[in-house]
């Protein structure tokens, strides 16, 4: 009998802690500071990954055949602003990637232009920060190239994407998604502003007319209706803060896992 | 590490009188520090791990998977006759799960998720802070297995009290412990200071084979880790098959906690807890052992 007892005394208990604790974890999540704890995490796996990358390291490319059926349009499907509906209707002959910031030479440049530019092409894997994986090729201008055309200033560190699409409705604008990656990202041969998914031109679902690629992060960095890139040396001026839409909104900034 | 009393051999130095009880030193402070930690660890991976499964509760095999791709494992929500279920499709099988998986109540409400509030960290839907926890967590989990690994290696601790002897795996031995182990009957007396061979068998399993496997998927899971070590891609079989493999060998330690703590339970709690909280086991002398 007290074998029993004590067997329902333990199951108990360890019950009641288990509810406790789980409507104590909501609170832990909540508190700023041990958030600021669980968050210094990223900057581990930030230099960790840096470290065993180095600056070179490449995304796998896959075969034609390897290509998946179905690709998922994620985020916005077509960003509903009057301009930018102007300009898909002229099928982007108006639009102009401006290149800007701590630049020595400013760029804009047409969809032509970027066309008539050396490209890359490549069958690299997508990864969502939800889990699903879809491969798709790619074809586009390499970002350092246009980075180096358009020269650095010595206090350059970061590439913001600024996107035609607002993917939250706000009064302030904040919901406009941006994104941002650093000039090691930048400079890596696979990342290209992508013009062609697939050998055909890329449809307004995946980011008409221009879309990043960055190969060794997740999806979300994927920035798409890319309309002009800041170079800067500092995103704490913009929006949150942190450097993109989904990292205003919790996600890390580094998405290398 | 070894110069205090070394775990699983008998430290007070008195003679047993007859059939009483003595106590070994069982389980050294960094066998049981790393134990509760890994409590601690594998408690918010998991929990965490299932928030981040809520986010797309579908698994593939391959390099890639989603939505229409084949899934060999969905959780998800439908509605039949007007009224919402939950279910678990496995292959063509599908089994309703109503009010655990798939479908459940969010403070009253059905709401449409794999996984229950209940089971996740945090219990809301929020995929940025499942995985800050979740990744905060395998640090600790990985730097404190490195630790636990050297200190097993060095002290002497993995080749003592792990390794498997010889005779304990010959047939008759192996088939008498199933058998024993079947009726519940454990181990007593001077026999009760070692591990017997199911029960290392089972830790050398959980450390040298899930528990790695499980980090190894875990990585594979990186778009950087992959192109660091695309060797990974091909020994899983791609990124959606890790998945797969992290979610089945999640499952997997599930189980063997789960056998674990019944055992700890049903071989003596309080003895059990006591010497993985101070490292004192108590052992019965029968009368032949004196």
């Amino acid at each position: 009998m007290t074998g029993l007892t004590r067997r329902r005394f333990l199951i108990g208990s360890t019950l009641g802690v288990s509810a406790l604790a789980l409507s104590g974890c909501d609170r832990l999540e909540q508190n700023p500071e041990v958030g600021g704890v669980i968050r210094s995490a990223e900057k581990l796996t930030m230099r960790a990954q840096r470290l065993l990358l180095g600056r070179d390291a490449l995304a796998r490319e896959f075969a034609e055949t390897d290509i998946s059926p179905a690709f998922r349009v994620n985020g916005t499907s077509a960003p509903d602003s009057e301009a930018y509906a102007q300009l898909a209707e002229g099928n982007f002959a108006h639009w102009r990637l401006k290149i800007d910031g701590l630049v020595d030479r400013p760029l804009e440049l047409s969809l032509a232009d970027l066309k008539k530019l050396p490209a890359r092409t490549q069958i690299t894997r997508h990864d969502c920060v939800e889990g699903w994986s879809a491969i798709a090729k790619w074809t586009g201008v390499p970002l350092g190239s246009l980075l180096a055309a358009s020269g650095l200033k010595p206090t350059a560190r970061f590439a913001v994407f600024h996107c035609a699409d607002e993917l939250e409705k706000t009064l302030d604008g904040s919901g406009q998604y941006y994104e941002s990656i650093d000039l090691i990202d930048a400079f890596h041969p696979q990342t290209i502003l992508a013009y062609r998914m697939n050998d055909q031109d890329l449809s307004v679902g995946h980011g008409a007319p221009l879309r990043l690629r960055v190969e060794r992060q997740l999806g979300y960095k994927q920035a798409k209706y890319i309309m002009r890139i800041a170079i800067v040396d500092s995103f704490a001026a913009l929006w949150g803060g942190n450097g993109g839409f989904w990292e205003d909104r919790g996600y890390e900034w580094y998405a290398g896992i | 590490m070894n110069q205090e009393t070394p775990p699983l051999r008998s430290t007070p130095p008195q003679s047993a009188p007859r059939g009483t009880t003595v106590f070994i030193r069982r389980h050294s402070v960094v066998t049981r520090l790393s134990h509760w930690l890994n409590v601690l660890c594998l408690s918010f991976l998991l929990m965490s791990g299932l928030q981040i499964f809520n986010a797309y509760p579908q698994l593939h095999w391959g390099q890639y998977g989603m939505d229409s791709d084949p899934a060999f494992l969905t959780v998800g929500a439908g509605e039949s006759h007007g009224a919402p279920h939950g279910f678990v499709r496995i292959g063509s099988v599908s089994v309703p799960t109503t009010g655990v998986l798939g479908l459940s109540k969010v403070e009253g409400e059905w709401a449409p998720q794999a996984f229950p509030t209940w089971l996740t960290f945090p219990s809301y839907q929020d995929l940025a802070a499942g995985r800050n926890w979740h990744f905060f967590f395998a640090w600790v989990f990985v730097i404190n297995g490195l630790i636990y690994l050297g200190y097993g290696v060095l002290s002497g601790h993995f080749h003592r009290d792990l390794a498997v002897k010889r005779h304990e795996i010959a047939p008759r031995h192996f088939w008498r412990e199933i058998v024993d182990h079947a009726r519940l009957r454990f181990p007593a007396g001077e026999d009760a200071r070692h591990y017997n061979v199911l029960q290392k068998l089972a830790y050398i399993g959980v450390f040298a084979g899930l528990l790695p496997l499980m980090i190894l998927t875990g990585l594979t899971l990186s778009p950087g880790i992959d192109a660091a070590f695309p060797v990974l891609l091909d020994l899983f079989g791609g990124r959606q098959s890790a998945r797969s493999l992290h979610f089945i060998t999640a499952s997997l330690l599930v189980v063997f906690v789960i056998v674990h703590v019944a055992m700890v339970i049903l071989s003596g709690p309080w003895n059990n807890l006591r010497s993985m909280v101070t490292g004192r086991y108590a052992i019965r002398k029968k009368e032949s052992d004196a």
